[in-house]
């Protein structure tokens, strides 16, 4: 499966989507994500795993718990992928005229 | 003449964007043209065998607009049509369909800054003349714009979520 494709496919499920946006509100633990869905909390942790293999997902370990999270860094792939060329490259420049602008206003 | 499609309407020949970008417009001028190799994506686009490490744009009607690989080499992306400062700015853009510089090709970039109060500048981009391309016009037009692959994605998206 491509990129596309993957990304496409984990979000193309009602469930998934709900965990996804979820996520938004901050790192979560699959017990969290599951509190009221009408899914098994393993059924959970199965979309957490596809969420995962579209980078759409992170986790991190604390203590005997893992906490998921949106993946900034598969959002940003996903973000290049949509804008077109334009888009990222004056998007990059506008950071940049800000950031000099806010060096000068400083100075 | 021929006329000019609104904003927002779709033209074949054309792509249009614009921003705001909170700087005041000299140094929003002087960051695209003197530091464009701060922020151009050299990593994603650029055209010479060498890892890209600056972007540069001769200060002048005629000059030249190109990127300096690592090792010192440089390869032409076009030139300089219109240098009109903290004002107006058109180039060419003669990278062809597998990007490889074509100095014929002369498709057209005009950048114009609009100060907006004295902290702000609006910043329109206009990429025309992509007929130039010939057959491979809306494939590129796809890549400087986003349409096509957002309709992609919405395509692909319809497909996933009924399957």
């Amino acid at each position: 499966m491509t990129y596309e494709d993957r990304v496409l496919n984990a979000l193309g499920d009602r469930t998934r989507r709900t965990v996804f946006a979820r996520l938004r509100g901050g790192a979560r633990s699959v017990n969290e994500l599951a509190e009221g869905l009408k899914v098994s909390r393993p059924a959970v942790s199965q979309h957490l795993r596809v969420l995962r293999a579209a980078r759409l997902v992170t986790y991190r370990s604390e203590g005997t718990r893992r906490l998921y999270a949106v993946d900034r860094r598969g959002i940003e792939t996903l973000r290049d992928w949509l804008d077109g060329f334009w888009d990222q490259t004056l998007a990059a420049f506008r950071d940049a005229a800000e950031r000099e602008a806010a060096k000068e206003r400083k100075s | 003449m021929t006329e000019q499609p609104k904003a927002g309407e779709y033209d074949p020949n054309a792509v249009r964007k614009s921003m705001s970008v909170k700087a005041p417009i000299e140094i929003a001028w002087r960051v695209f043209t003197e530091k464009m190799g701060t922020w151009w994506p050299l990593a994603h686009y650029k055209i010479g065998k060498a890892n890209a490490v600056d972007a540069v744009l001769e200060p002048r009607v005629g000059g030249r607009w190109y990127e300096r690989g690592e090792d010192g080499s440089t390869c032409d992306w076009g030139r300089v049509r219109v240098w009109e400062p903290n004002s107006r700015l058109v180039l060419t853009w003669d990278i062809d369909a597998n990007w490889q510089f074509d100095p014929k090709l002369n498709t057209e970039i005009e950048v114009r800054f609009i100060a907006d109060g004295k902290d702000a500048t609006r910043v329109e981009l206009e990429h025309r003349r992509l007929d130039r391309y010939g057959e491979n016009r809306d494939k590129m037009r796809r890549v400087f714009d986003t349409e096509g692959d957002w309709g992609k994605l919405l395509e692909m998206f319809a497909k996933a979520a009924a399957a």
